[in-house]
């Protein structure tokens, strides 16, 4: 295998985070100055030296406010990765490439938010338009016939997945029961304290059939900022180096917006092979190099795919390896030790990524034994992306 | 509901005189000049002294609708000319307020004119406290409806001559609770139709859509290399030929995939609504809607067949309902 110049070029050296919660009580704007700030000042790196910065959509929170309110001078590289959810490693990467490049020497990430108390991105109700812009004719196909929340669109792919390998609601429900087990012992979860069990999880209403509430992610406010910058520098810093070894995005054949419906077969997650291929090339390590992971969990299902996606375990056996409970806490490969969205917060991934360079710092609450290197997936049913983060 | 005590304190005040609020300064030509000039006003009969004598008015007047201004307050609040009532003729929003309605909003400001002022005269005002409705839920919240009644007089000294009138309501309320941007609807009196969102339609699309209208499910076909897609798309993925034409699909399918919607329950869906992956024999995929179907007899692979419905009269949709036997 061969490294991309990319691997090993930088590294995640500060990370700040605001309390996640149901109403923040504040704008999104503070919330990403918060995280910002607090991120900074853990790499112990001055705000003036910011030159770049990335976030992904849909963050109303400009990189040019951020910057002003900082006293950036120098800003010379800034990027919003579109996709929502599917883009929560890619800022990462992009930041990365900047830094490896020598075009910032200095790149702030973040997602700021008040999904829960100022929107909510499962309310069915999204204002389409008849005005013949793309978006407005695809979501035509679904709309007019109720097909109208994320948790439906996911579901179309679960009931199939389930049909096609043999994997139940229970199944899912294992997943949850893991992850909350994480949240409850982690204290910044709002899951905090209060795990669930599979009983609970197949007694809870259903959402959209074959998905209960309990395979649904909560809604949150929160905001979640990283530092990027090189290796090199990284070395001289106040926190043990978070080194970015791989870093992708990914589309393929059939690709659409939560909406690929239409491939040969609609049991896989064909884009996040794209992005396995490429971290695992990038870095030259493979599922067998890595301690721990971060998988997109929105809705559980998706989890499963995933994990075969990554060759994690054999394609359509995910459900062997949840029923063996190896996902779970003091399983071979613990999955979400913050407790995933499903548990500690809906940061659109961001969060996520954050628990991934505490594992890698040795500072998780639910820390996982000897951690060398931490996938992290983004989210999934939509152009999607990943990254593989380790010790120097 | 509202405090007994509430309404016991409000229904003493209403009928209540308040006594007078005067003028600052006489009817006069600046003013006038400067709220026409402010207004956009440029009627010469306020503002001209000759074409004013020579119309049918004798002289100058000033607009009617400056009726309220000229017993308005000085620049600083409650500041009112000299002779005034020290009175509150709001005092009952005050009152109100104390029960626990923070808010208010205006709604109906009427005038009623008499006659037109002309610049010298002196002009005052007296307050009655009309009416207090009972306590009302609108979009905004809950509260009261306070009606006052503004009546207003020129000084004589053979006696004061009304002059005009003037109704001011406002709603004295409690918000709803409407600090988050999902919450609080407008509630409206005749609650309007939901229809089905429509799609966008784009010149990609649109065959497939009047296809619906004429009762037949249109496949697109590459007419290079006879590929079926859907969805419609302005290319073939095999070919990348621009030209096409349209199929009528037969209508026998089956199911590949479903979901049952069950929340957010969200208008005018019916809820639980069973919604199919379906898989047409011409061997494409579209989502559509099923109907008659048994929750437990939901499979995947089992039979189905295409049927339309008009939505609102207006929007053809097709259906798919299990094949039976």
């Amino acid at each position: 295998m061969t490294q991309s110049s990319l691997s090993g070029s930088a590294a995640i050296v500060g990370l700040g985070a605001t309390e996640f919660s149901k109403n923040s009580g504040r704008t999104e704007l503070r919330l990403a100055l918060e995280a910002t700030l607090a991120a900074l000042k853990d790499a112990g790196i001055d705000p003036s030296e910011v030159e770049g910065f990335s976030s992904y959509s849909v963050d109303k929170v400009p990189e040019y406010e951020i910057a002003r309110l900082l006293g950036c001078k120098d800003v010379k590289f800034f990027s919003q990765v579109p996709h929502g959810g599917g883009a929560a490693c890619a800022p990462i990467m992009h930041a990365a490439m900047a830094v490896a490049t020598g075009v910032a020497k200095v790149v702030v990430v973040y997602r700021a938010m008040n999904e829960r108390s100022w929107y909510r991105f499962g309310s069915g109700s999204y204002g389409f338009a008849s005005t013949p812009i793309f978006e407005n004719v695809n979501y035509g196909w679904y709309m007019p016939h109720g097909l109208h929340t994320p948790a439906s669109w996911v579901g179309m792919f679960a009931q199939r997945y389930m049909h096609t390998y043999g994997a139940t609601s229970e199944d899912f429900g294992r997943v949850a029961v893991a992850v909350r087990d994480f949240a409850a012992t982690n204290p910044a979860a709002f899951f905090y304290g209060k795990p669930i069990t599979l009983e609970e999880h197949q007694a809870s209403r259903w959402i959209c059939e074959p998905l209960h509430l309990l395979d649904c992610c909560q809604e949150s406010d929160g905001a979640v900022a990283m530092v990027i910058t090189s290796a090199e520098r990284a070395k001289d810093l106040r926190q043990k180096p978070v080194v970015i070894k791989a870093g992708s995005q990914g589309i393929t054949s059939g690709q659409q917006i939560m909406t690929s419906f239409y491939r040969d077969d609609i049991t896989g997650l064909p884009e996040m092979g794209v992005v396995a291929k490429e971290l695992y090339r990038q870095s030259g390590l493979g599922p067998e190099a890595l301690q721990t992971a971060v998988i997109y969990d929105h809705f559980t299902p998706f989890v499963l795919p995933q994990l075969e996606e990554f060759g994690l375990c054999e394609r359509g056996e995910a459900k062997e390896f949840i029923r063996a409970g190896h996902h779970a806490r003091g399983g071979k490969f613990p999955i979400n030790t913050h407790g995933g969205q499903l548990g500690e917060a809906y940061i659109h991934g961001m969060n996520g990524v954050a628990e991934a360079v505490r594992q890698v710092r040795g500072s998780a609450v639910n820390q996982v034994d000897n951690v060398e290197n931490v996938l992290v997936t983004a989210g999934t049913g939509v152009p999607t992306s990943g990254l593989i983060l380790g010790a120097a | 509901m509202a405090d007994s005590q509430l309404l016991t304190d409000v229904r003493a005040l209403v009928g209540r005189e308040y006594g007078r609020i005067y003028a600052w300064d006489e009817v006069n030509a600046p003013m006038i000049r400067q709220w026409c000039e402010i207004m956009g006003v440029d009627n010469p009969l306020y503002t001209d002294p000759a074409f004013a004598a020579n119309s049918a008015h004798d002289g100058l007047v000033a607009p009617p609708a400056m009726l309220q201004v000229w017993c308005m307050e000085g620049f600083h609040l409650n500041n009112y000319a000299p002779g005034s009532t020290t009175e509150n003729p709001y005092e009952v929003l005050k009152l109100i307020e104390s029960y626990g309605y923070p808010s208010v909003v205006a709604v109906n400001s009427e005038l009623t004119f008499e006659r037109n002022l002309r610049p010298g005269e002196k002009v005052y005002y007296t307050t009655r406290l009309d009416s207090v409705g009972d306590e009302k839920t609108t979009g905004l919240g809950t509260g009261f409806f306070v009606t006052l009644v503004m009546n207003y007089f020129v000084e004589h000294k053979s006696g004061d001559e009304a002059v005009g009138q003037l109704l001011f309501r406002v709603f004295k309320f409690r918000p709803a609770n409407n600090h988050t941007v999902e919450a609080a609807p407008a509630k409206v009196e005749d609650k309007p139709v939901v229809k089905r969102p429509k799609p966008g339609m784009s010149d990609d699309t649109r065959f497939f859509w009047e296809g619906c209208d004429a009762g037949k499910l249109l496949i697109q076909r590459c007419t290079q290399c006879q590929t079926l897609r859907h969805p419609p798309a302005p290319v073939c993925i095999e070919c990348h030929s621009f030209d096409w034409d349209s199929v009528q699909a037969s209508g026998r399918a089956s199911l590949y995939s479903f979901v049952i919607m069950h929340y957010p329950e969200v208008a005018p869906f019916d809820h639980p609504n069973p919604i199919g992956l379906i898989e047409l024999e011409e061997g494409v995929r579209l989502v559509a809607g099923l109907v008659g179907v048994k929750r437990e007899e939901l499979s995947i692979g089992q039979p189905l067949q295409l049927e339309f419905q008009t939505f609102d009269g207006e929007l053809t949709l097709p259906l798919f309902r299990p094949v039976v036997g």
